[in-house]
């Protein structure tokens, strides 16, 4: 039994599929947590990426729906991604409501929505066609997975590096920090809070929305509305689990994103071990991985705390 | 202002932003080619009007009034449990699991199996309130990831006889289903003028007046909702936030958990006819998760709005027949619960610069 463990574990990690599959995840948490981790540096908890990743999945089909392209289905991926982000960002930092009420009823709230409009107009897309980028990948087992995906991956590639700077080399990105450290600070020199986290989140709803659309086009290019199914959840826990640096929220999405590519690969090679522990297997290595790391991080002084001025 | 153009002016907001969402949801449907006003016929047959009825709106009504009503308790404390589905699935199956293992005269098995689940609901969700105080993992996340792995759990028990699975002669060439519960084991059902509901709709409303004279009037309550409003004044003022905390959660999951066992045991048109079925939850957890959210986290209108939902939820089966598409009805629910966030805030805002305005005027 254990050797046949063993045996699995090593046939997994030795199938190319595991890789390109792994990539194919780490890329949607990527994309998602990229713009999460941004809102969450200006201290607003954005519990709606979920819905963000659903809509602009959806909003890609149908904009490819219309137009047979693949880019007018990204652009519309990531306008679909903005309208769940205008509701959240002006409904909790301008109107005041609660931000986790407004998120959870948003994902609810796509979740039906895109249910119902699919099965209404039955938006049909291509997979978009892959590019391999020369030599590069030639490399063994990793090659196909980082260098041979379809085309919009590679927007990661800029999306990553860019938020990065943004974030610290910028002084949109200093105010912002500040808005997640020290909001009231942060009021008296100047800096507009409930502003900088509006758009923090308008930057989540912009990459989320790319990133649901990437995945329709990269992964099975038919709508279903399970096809995010808990990653955008699974991309703030990579936040959290990055200790709210970026590359360590990186780690955490190629971690995720391996167990859950794990899981498809030893059932793809047709090993009988038990299903629905390898189906729990994704969730219970992010409940463990955070119940390592949650305590040793420290979260943005501000997180989650709304700003009112006067108010404490 | 005086009180009764205050009122008139929360009435007029109210009424606006509903009418606001409704409308929203009924350009939805002529958008995509249906129309609306058969859409609202057929919600009102399929949930009130049409024989028996409205017997099954309060058959729904009941688990999703449960379910809520854990979810104002935790929310109280300040946290933030979304993982009532899974919490609901654990507690029908510990329900189910001790239901035929357990020998006692009927009525009292009935009462010892809704404890069975209330507990199995507590268990699960105190795994949250445990790695939340102990390893500071948000809550927020650890119930919901718990949602996933209460499905594959129960998924598990499902195949095995010696967990859930039901012996090959009851079971028929069925997989994956639970006994079925002998009948006087099961809640009864008094049928009112055609129309028939299981009791735990009586139970399920003096609960919420439980619920909300506790947070409201007792000492446990208050500390709970100081835990909330204010976590460092509650600690000084000597309220434990772990002790609190986790016993808040841990209750939150318990009402989910009795909502599961009510559900296997009290029947109901969708609810795996008195057998634990896989996807026996059915949404119930998540929809009373958002009847929590538009009672804005209070218990008696929570007893409005899940009434409410249930008879959007019963009246949705009417839906197809007019060639819209049903989960038009889960549309409605999330933009009524985003409406109806919208007045306390414009009034907060409105009032705090008219505070400003009158705090210049006075200097």
């Amino acid at each position: 039994m254990l050797i046949d463990f063993f045996s699995a574990v090593g046939d997994v990690l030795s199938s190319e599929s595991t890789y390109i599959n792994g990539a194919l995840f780490a890329a949607l948490l990527a994309y998602a947590a990229t713009g999460e981790w941004v809102a969450e540096r200006s201290g607003t908890l954005n519990i709606s990426v979920e819905g963000m990743l659903l809509s602009g999945a959806f909003a890609g089909i149908l904009g490819y729906h219309i137009s047979d392209l693949i880019v007018v289905g990204l652009v519309f991926g990531v306008i679909g991604g903005l309208l769940i982000a205008a509701v959240q960002a002006e409904m909790s930092h301008r109107l005041t409501a609660d931000q986790f009420v407004v998120g959870l009823t948003l994902n609810i709230l796509v979740f039906g929505l895109v249910g119902f409009l699919d099965r209404e107009i039955e938006p049909q897309a291509l997979r978009a066609s892959t590019v391999e980028i020369p030599i590069l990948v030639d490399i063994p087992l990793l090659g196909k997975a980082l260098f041979g995906e379809p085309w919009p991956f590679y927007l990661l590639y800029a999306l990553v590096p860019l938020s990065w700077w943004l974030v610290y080399r910028t002084r949109w990105g200093l105010e912002l920090r500040a808005a997640g450290e020290n909001p009231q600070s942060a009021d008296v020199s100047g800096i507009d809070v409930n502003r900088r986290r509006r758009q923090s989140i308008y930057y989540a709803g912009f990459t989320s929305g790319l990133g649901g659309a990437y995945f329709l086009f990269a992964r099975i290019a038919a709508f279903d509305d399970s096809v995010i199914g808990g990653q955008g959840f699974i991309a703030i826990a990579a936040v959290i689990f990055g200790g709210w640096t970026l590359w360590g929220t990186m780690a955490g999405c190629v971690l995720f994103a391996g167990a859950l590519s794990f899981q498809l690969s030893l059932q793809g090679l047709g090993y009988e071990l038990n299903t629905e522990l390898l189906q729990a297997l994704p969730y219970l290595v992010t409940l463990g991985a955070m119940a390592i790391f949650a305590k040793r991080v420290r979260p943005p002084a501000a997180l989650a705390r709304p700003f009112i001025r006067g108010l404490k | 202002m005086t009180r009764g153009a205050r009122l008139t002016e929360w009435v007029a907001l109210y009424a606006l932003s509903v009418a606001v969402a409704l409308a929203l949801a009924s350009v939805i449907v002529e958008a995509t080619g249906g129309d609306w006003w058969p859409v609202v016929e057929a919600l009102v047959d399929g949930s009130i009007m049409a024989p028996g009825r409205w017997g099954g709106t309060l058959g729904i009504a009941a688990p999703l009034l449960l379910v809520a009503l854990g979810t104002v308790i935790s929310s109280k404390a300040g946290l933030i449990n979304i993982g009532q589905e899974g919490q609901l699935l654990i507690g029908a199956a510990v329900a189910v699991y001790f239901s035929f293992r357990i020998g006692g005269p009927g009525p009292l098995n009935v009462v010892v199996l809704l404890l069975f689940g209330a507990l199995g609901g507590a268990a699960w969700a105190s795994i949250s309130g445990l790695l939340r105080y102990w390893r500071g993992v948000p809550e927020v996340l650890s119930t919901l990831l718990l949602v996933f792995v209460a499905l594959q759990a129960v998924g598990y028990g499902l195949k095995w006889q010696w967990l859930l699975l039901a012996d090959e002669a009851s079971r028929g060439n069925r997989n994956l289903v639970s006994e079925q519960l002998a009948k006087d084991n099961r809640i009864p059902r008094p049928d009112i003028f055609g129309n028939e509901f299981p009791i735990t709709v009586y139970v399920a409303v003096a609960l919420a007046l439980a619920v909300a004279y506790v947070l409201a009037r007792t000492v446990w309550g208050f500390r709970l909702r100081m835990l909330g409003h204010n976590p460092r004044a509650a600690q000084r003022a000597g309220v434990s936030s772990t002790v609190y905390g986790a016993s808040a959660l841990a209750i939150g999951g318990a009402f989910a958990g009795l909502a599961g066992a009510a559900m296997f045991a009290g029947g109901g048109f969708s609810f795996g006819n008195y057998r634990l079925v896989p996807g026996f939850s059915d949404n119930i957890g998540w929809t009373g998760l958002l009847v929590a959210l538009l009672a804005r986290e209070r218990a008696l209108p929570a007893v409005v709005a899940a009434f409410v939902f249930a008879g959007l939820r019963n009246g949705a089966g009417f839906v197809n027949s007019t060639g819209v598409q049903s989960r038009i009805t889960d549309v409605v629910q999330g933009l009524l619960v985003l409406a109806l966030l919208v007045p306390p805030a414009v009034v907060f805002l409105r009032d705090r610069r008219r505070a400003r305005a009158a705090a210049t005027e006075r200097v």
